[in-house]
């Protein structure tokens, strides 16, 4: 099943790691905050989830597509 | 995403402070660019612009731990992340800084002499007088070291979280990050 990426947003530290490694430019901090995730951009593929330094992103499964 | 754009080089600034810092202590006064710009950028823009882009410590760090693969890449402890955590550690740094701050007060009044000392890790005074300091007033010249000592310990404590967990774990309790991250919530609210 495919998979969207997800911020724990209380415990973002809104650094931008994730925003450099996203292949499709899904995810951004636009308010200086927490990262947002863009789910339709997103494809899933986790490299987000594997660079954040603080581990607050992870991924689920779409069930409603 | 995409190619690599001239603020990614900022790591080279970073590294070049840091190995500067050994010839002429005065260079040292550059390092509030890192205290300013990013709290300029938060208070005016409402981003974290710096982090995000510019901060050449972050990409030190990631080099370091990436490109010579010197990070165990692990999660950081969950404590690290708490908020208790991040504003504790910014008021311990804030408060090693005004000391700092007030070390240069005294000798700027006279009450101490210029001492030509770079502290580590807040506790170990390493002699640092085979630098030079460009002519500077003694009491520039200490601010000088002092501040070098702050961005030295900082350096250092992200290099030990680098090794041991992900390459960037400064980032997660970093105060510049923790203030700029406040500012951004004090600018936002809805």
């Amino acid at each position: 099943m495919r998979k969207y990426a997800v911020v724990d947003e209380y415990h973002c530290v809104a650094c931008g790691c994730c925003v450099k490694v996203c292949p499709k430019g899904a995810i951004s901090v636009p308010h200086g905050i927490f990262a947002v995730v863009d789910i339709d951009k997103c494809v899933g593929c986790g490299l987000c989830a594997k660079e954040c330094p603080a581990s607050v992103v992870w991924l689920k499964e779409r069930r409603d597509i | 995403m995409g190619g690599k754009k001239w603020y990614d080089y900022m790591w080279i600034l970073s590294a070049a402070y840091l190995i500067l810092g050994f010839f002429n202590i005065a260079l040292a006064w550059f390092g509030l660019i890192c205290f300013f710009l990013p709290l300029a950028i938060a208070a005016v823009k409402g981003n974290k612009a710096y982090c995000n882009k510019y901060c050449g410590r972050g990409q030190l760090f990631d080099m370091l731990g990436k490109k010579l693969k010197l990070s165990r890449n692990k999660s950081v402890p969950k404590f690290l992340k708490s908020r208790y955590f991040r504003y504790g550690f910014l008021v311990f740094f804030m408060a090693m800084f005004a000391n700092m701050l007030f070390n240069t007060y005294l000798v700027f009044s006279g009450a101490s002499g210029l001492r030509e000392y770079v502290k580590i890790l807040w506790t170990f005074n390493v002699p640092w007088s085979f630098a030079g300091n460009a002519g500077l007033p003694p009491w520039a010249a200490q601010f000088a070291f002092g501040f070098y000592g702050v961005m030295a310990t900082s350096t250092i404590i992200g290099m030990a979280t680098m090794a041991l967990f992900k390459p960037r774990s400064w980032c997660v309790y970093c105060p510049m990050g923790t203030m700029t991250q406040a500012v951004c919530r004090v600018r936002n609210k809805k």
